[in-house]
């Protein structure tokens, strides 16, 4: 089913946010929208997108390899993304990171065997002063989870996981 | 007692201003009111030059002398940029988060000033929560006549309207921005032209920090005479400071500029936790020098003009402090993992440079690394300084050239290990772990 066919007031809504001559300022919000379902963006998408956008489909795929919130392929149903960076690697979020990957048994990027949770390493999410901290991305969006500890995120994976 | 211009939401009584309500008690939206129905925009613009006002976004340029730039074409766009991706910083979310509507109303008044009738709230994608949160607020300010057409009666129109990113980095450069909501890939333009000439849809256009914005309604209600009560003659004003990293209590903290290092630190953020010594600090995120924390460095005052004659930035006052457990190399590893990922790919030297600093900065860490490496890490640095098209390039040096110069023991314990004893990785300090 297409974007139009799903989500007609959205991709409405989306378009009318930027001047008629310019649809192409759509595409990013468009995006999301064709991620929603099964967090990455088909190929199938990418093709609907570019028409709404009056742009080439390559523009559309470029901006989906460009920008690191948009996925080109399947990997879990939500991915932890750990902020790693320097402030938060000052207050231990690297040993977090690991500990949370050990937990899951799988490497930095990789996902369960469920296929619900891929773990990766983010830089900053502008929530340095609550490290450790990481955002769970799915079709849904992005949530923020702040002063974690390993038990509070095998909470959040038992709940993820019986999802 | 410290004024609190951005962060009212922490005075007592005004917890609730995040509800449209609350806000308009406070006294919210009079200035927006004042502005539409009684001043030309030409006066805004006088007022908020008058106030000494200075970006907040890093640059620190006169925000009222930005917007008298504006080239005489219409449409004009004003556009905030709450981008927020340096390293280190988490002050435009709180406002965003605790302090929307003054936010808004600031962004309203500059899009008045600006003759603007269509402003875009550029947000990080990882503001997801944060961007629905705001559309309902935008959408109440339309139901409350604020926002829409023909506001509170008069000719004036606007509309306002979220733009959510994607997770990169330059995007907060203003030009990847516009490319950006343009649908572009961003990647930062050549300038001139700048905004202000040919923005958004080549159009004129206003680009201002969200804590600059919010800045904005205080000084319309309160006047320029009052602002320049607050901070220094140059840097007038507070700033939201966020400190982060081995501070005993890391957070925003809104303060007068000119209040010292050691004042915010040792005076309002509890020292340093474990009462460890401050070994360095990075004032802008992991875009300006570090600097080492010496007793000339802890009494420098916190303005543009100070923290610039030691040889770094404020930038946007994301401070990240270290204590003397942590080995400066390591730091310089982590910001240029940064850089590498952020680079956008345009040029040359900041694509290659980058990928060759990570490279070797890897093998520092490993204990692999002999005493020309690291004179090669150095000419890569030289390789990639001043050559580029945006300042990212320069950022992605600027941690390294400051780590090598400040603090080189740090390097060459790695250099002496590995000589000795070629198969075993370097000891190194290890980096504290986090206090429950
Ligand atoms: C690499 C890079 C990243 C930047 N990131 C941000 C940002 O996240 N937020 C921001 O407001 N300004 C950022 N800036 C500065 C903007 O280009 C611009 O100067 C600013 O938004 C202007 O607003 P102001 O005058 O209110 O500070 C960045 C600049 C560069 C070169
Ligand atoms: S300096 Fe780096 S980020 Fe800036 S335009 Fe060049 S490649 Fe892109
Ligand atoms: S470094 Fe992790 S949120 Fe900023």
């Amino acid at each position: 089913m297409s974007l139009l066919q799903k989500y007609p007031d959205e991709v409405a809504a989306i378009l009318a946010r930027y001047p008629a001559d310019n649809k192409r300022s759509a595409v990013m919000p468009l995006l999301y929208l064709a991620q929603r379902a099964e967090n990455y963006v088909p190929a199938a998408a990418i093709d609907e997108v570019a028409v709404l956008c009056e742009i080439a489909p390559t523009q559309v795929a470029s901006i989906v390899g460009f920008y690191t919130l948009y996925y080109d392929k399947q990997a879990g149903r939500h991915r932890i993304q750990i902020c790693t960076d320097l402030p938060c690697a000052l207050r231990g979020a690297d040993e977090f990171a690991a500990a949370v990957c050990a937990h899951l048994g799988v490497e930095m990027g990789g996902t369960t065997a469920d296929g619900k949770v891929t773990v990766e390493g983010v830089m900053c999410l502008a929530a340095c002063d609550r490290a450790p901290m990481f955002q769970v991305q799915n079709g849904a969006g992005l949530t923020f989870h702040e002063n974690q500890t390993l038990e509070s995120v095998k909470a959040l994976v038992a709940k993820l996981q019986t999802e | 007692m410290i004024e609190h211009v951005v962060l009212r939401h922490r005075l007592p009584g005004l917890e609730n201003i995040n509800q449209l309500a609350a806000y308009q008690a406070s006294g919210g939206f009079d200035a927006y009111r004042t502005v539409v129905t009684s001043m030309t925009p030409q006066a805004v613009i006088d007022l908020i030059k008058a106030s000494g006002l200075r970006g907040r976004g890093g640059a620190g340029f006169p925000t009222g002398v930005k917007w008298s730039f504006l080239s005489n074409r219409f449409p004009r766009y004003v556009v905030a940029n709450s981008d927020e991706s340096e390293p280190g910083t988490f002050k435009d979310r709180e406002i965003m988060e605790r302090n929307p509507f003054q936010f808004l109303e600031g962004l309203m008044i500059a899009s008045y000033a600006a003759q603007a009738s269509t402003a875009y709230n550029y947000l990080r994608g990882e503001f997801w929560e944060l961007a629905a949160r705001l559309d309902a607020q935008i959408a109440e300010l339309h139901a409350a006549g604020l926002l829409g057409k023909n506001v509170l009666g008069t000719q004036y129109s606007l509309a306002v309207h979220n733009h959510l990113g994607a997770g990169a980095y330059i995007c907060g450069e203003e030009s990847a921005l516009l490319e950006s909501i343009e649908g572009k890939l961003g990647q930062p333009r050549l300038k001139p032209p700048f905004p202000a000439d040919r923005g958004l849809y080549g159009q004129p256009t206003v680009v201002n920090n969200t804590e600059t914005l919010a800045n904005i309604p205080p000084i319309v209600a309160r006047g320029a005479q009052w602002y320049r009560t607050l901070g220094t003659e140059s840097s007038p004003g507070t700033k939201v400071m966020c400190l982060s990293g081995h501070v005993a209590n890391a957070g925003n903290y809104e303060v007068p500029f000119g209040i010292t290092f050691r004042e915010l630190i040792y005076g309002l953020a509890g020292g340093i936790r474990g009462g460890r010594a401050l070994k360095a600090i990075l004032p802008s995120g992991a875009s300006a020098p570090i600097l080492a924390a010496t007793d000339k460095v802890l009494d420098t005052r916190l303005t543009y003009e100070d923290v610039a004659a030691l040889g770094s930035q404020l930038g946007s006052a994301s401070i990240i402090l270290m204590d003397e457990t942590v080995d400066m190399s390591w730091v310089a590893m982590k910001t240029t993992h940064f850089f590498k990922h952020e680079s956008c790919g345009k040029c040359t030297p900041c694509r290659e440079g980058t990928y060759w600093m990570t490279h070797i900065l890897d093998r520092v860490q490993a204990g692999g690394v002999q005493a020309a490496d690291l004179a090669l890490l150095s000419d890569v640095t030289q390789q990639i300084g001043g050559k580029c098209l945006c300042p990212l390039g320069d950022f992605a040096t600027s941690a390294v050239v400051s780590s090598l110069k400040l603090f080189p023991a740090d390097y060459e314990q790695h250099v002496a290990v590995a000589a000795a004893v070629p198969a075993k990785p370097a000891a190194r300090a290890k980096v504290a772990q986090p206090v429950s």
